[in-house]
């Protein structure tokens, strides 16, 4: 049973490895083998799930049996066990949904390489999720940025090259924030494996004039972590970003690549800084305004948007505020409704970004709200799944972002401050009144059939004009709709089994984080206990 | 005050390197100045690591004729550190290069104003 100790490290290996290899592979042969090596990870992701929540213990994995204070090491706890398990699966359905969009959107000859770049972004997302080694951190959180602007690059227009530019310059100034945080703290503690730090930590706190130093260096590292991650003033590359890539890197980049950031903040947090001297500085604060101000200024860019994949976009952005402001609240129910949000969106947000470009498919191509009328009734599938997608982001019962909006609350009344519990709950309700006129109203333009609207400019016109050539137009027109929609028959035909399990997969993912959330707060919370 | 950065001159001229990298990369609109900055911010990052792990008047951790005692050897970790840093800034660099060549064949520019108003009229339809 012991063995299982080693599967952190295999999830890491097997990676990078896969990586290599399908580079050599031709491309479906890259995509089968990458869906069965998923597989394996989310077996030893959730082995280590079982084993720590059996045992109800952490391990230490010491790479290369160098003891402490010399080695580096990985750590396997209840919390990082089920972070990782959700990645991958987010990550094995998203491969596979947007695999008929891939196939359009690259060379054929180049889509091997899309699978090494998606199989080094599952390292460093691995890395990232089980390090105990904050320069560890720092190098795979480089390689996540590296390899998420391969994924954006994949399609070549020229939006999507200008949007991996702004992108990478973000999260180069993000990155160097972030190296300077840690050299700051390596400075202070003279130690980079996160329990020595956390000892120095707490010796060196006591003297009240290292605090500044102190909060100086978590600042920094903070920032450099909400740059990249989109917090709210930094939040604004976000729809060029998710709007132009190929469906399966938006899906990627919004669900796991942000997120897995966050979890690295939090993982500092808890593991380095230690939650009792966070709280002695400001900077919970500053995360939960800026938190809030995410919230409601990503709402109301998502309300002006012209085009369903930009709204989704900026609904990230209000999502990565709801992330930052569970992280403001603090205290173990704040942090355990930021990481159940971590979840939520994960799930939710691939399975919005996945079943747009599908109703953009049958409505010309276009992205825009105005062509996307009745897109839905064109495609069922897609719509349901929009439909699904979009009721869990608003907070209706039963779906994940309900169980989310409920333990904020809860957070903000165990906070035990008024004014926090007023903020929390004032932005909660009008946040989720945002939500839901944004995502209603496009779920009511894309149920409604378009012909409502062109039958009585129709009508009129035939009245003016001879009848017989208002009947023959009226033919015409039905014979090229019929055949259009054969057309669409026959594709969607084509892809069904690839797309439709994955998105059920994510809805099921959904719908269990929704109606079983007390089964996973109960794992975040004893996750958060093992960080000490 | 200042006998503190007198003393500490190293770590502050890092820090005003940071600065001047950070400001250049974050508002120069030119790209190839923009990764200039980016690696003199990295560079600023170096120098600090690198001052931190050395002491005056030690040498570098070789034990070539015998161990010595700990005491004699500086730190050799910052060292290490520095090294994967300009691993990362390097390749970092190449890609962010390739992706400002991939920009000037499309646009003729290296201006990110001209290049992101140019790229919105191509593709004002979607």
């Amino acid at each position: 049973m012991d063995f299982i100790r080693n599967f952190p490290l295999f999830t890491i290996v097997f990676s990078l490895f896969s990586g290599v290899l399908c580079m050599m592979l031709p491309g479906k042969a890259a995509k089968y083998y990458t869906a069965a090596y998923e597989c394996l990870l989310i077996f030893f992701s959730a082995s280590v799930l079982w084993y720590t929540s059996v045992t109800g213990t952490s391990f230490t994995y010491v790479m290369g049996e160098f003891p402490a204070p010399w080695g580096n090491e990985i750590r396997g706890g209840v919390l990082e066990a089920l972070i990782a398990l959700t990645f991958l699966i987010v990550m094995l359905c998203s491969a596979f949904a947007g695999w008929h969009f891939l196939v359009q959107d690259i060379d054929e000859s180049k889509i091997n390489l899309y699978f090494t770049l998606l199989n080094l972004l599952t390292a460093a997302l691995m890395a990232m999720t089980w390090t105990n080694d904050i320069f560890t951190g720092y190098v795979f959180l480089e390689i996540l940025t590296l390899t998420s602007c391969g994924l954006l690059i994949v399609r070549e227009i020229g939006r999507t090259t200008l949007a991996a530019v702004r992108y990478m310059i973000l999260n180069l100034l993000g990155s160097g924030l972030f190296l300077l945080g840690v050299v700051l703290l390596y400075d202070i503690t003279g130690h980079l494996l996160m329990m020595n730090m956390q000892g120095a930590i707490a010796e060196i706190s006591k003297d009240s004039r290292q605090m500044t130093t102190l909060t100086l260096s978590v600042g920094i590292l903070t920032i450099g972590l909400a740059i990249k991650s989109g917090l709210f003033p930094f939040h604004f590359w976000m729809p060029d970003t998710y709007g132009w890539a190929t469906p399966t890197s938006a899906s990627v980049l919004s669900a796991l690549v942000s997120k897995a950031y966050i979890f690295l903040l939090i993982k500092i947090y808890w593991r380095v800084i230690g939650i009792d001297v966070l709280d002695r500085m400001p900077i919970g604060k500053i995360l939960c305004v800026l938190g809030m101000c995410g919230i409601i200024f990503g709402s109301v860019s998502a309300m002006r948007a012209d085009n369903i994949n930009r709204m989704t976009a900026f609904s990230s952005a209000a999502q990565i505020g709801y992330i930052y402001m569970g992280i403001g609240i603090g205290g173990m129910a704040g942090y355990t409704a930021a990481v159940f949000h971590i979840l939520t969106h994960a799930v939710t947000k691939s399975l919005l970004f996945l079943s747009t470009p599908r109703l953009a498919e049958v409505s010309d191509g276009s992205l825009l709200f105005k062509k996307l009328q009745g897109s839905a009734l064109r495609d069922r599938q897609a719509g349901a799944f929009f439909l699904v997608g979009s009721f869990s982001m608003i907070g209706i019962p039963i779906f994940a972002g309900f169980s989310s909006k409920l333990l904020f609350s809860l957070a903000a009344v165990d906070s035990g401050s008024n004014k926090k519990l007023i903020l929390v709950m004032l932005v909660l309700a009008v946040s989720s009144l945002l939500n839901a006129m944004y995502f209603i109203r496009t779920i009511i333009r894309i149920y409604t059939h378009p012909q409502s609207a062109a039958a009585q400019a129709l009508s009129s016109v035939t009245a003016g004009s001879a009848a017989a050539q208002g009947l023959a137009a009226g033919t015409a027109g039905s014979a090229a709709e019929v055949t259009s929609r054969e057309k669409q028959r026959r594709a969607s035909g084509l892809r069904r089994p690839d797309y439709i399990i994955p998105s059920l997969v994510l809805i099921a993912a959904n719908l269990f984080l929704g109606l079983f959330s007390w089964a996973v707060v109960d794992l975040i919370e004893r996750g958060f206990g093992m960080f000490f | 005050m200042i006998s503190n950065l007198l003393t500490n001159y190293e770590e502050a001229a890092a820090i005003v390197l940071f600065g001047i990298g950070f400001t250049m990369l974050l508002f120069h609109r030119n790209l190839i100045k923009k990764l200039v900055g980016m690696n003199i911010m990295d560079t600023g990052t170096f120098l600090f690591l690198a001052s931190m792990g050395y002491i005056e008047g030690r040498k570098a951790p070789i034990a070539a004729d015998g161990a010595a005692k700990l005491e004699e050897y500086i730190n050799p970790v910052p060292a290490g550190l520095v090294l994967t840093g300009i691993v990362v800034s390097v390749s970092v660099t190449a890609v962010m290069l390739s992706l400002t060549i991939r920009l000037y064949k499309r646009y003729h520019t290296l201006n990110l104003d001209d290049i992101y108003l140019l790229s919105k009229h191509q593709t004002e339809d979607r």
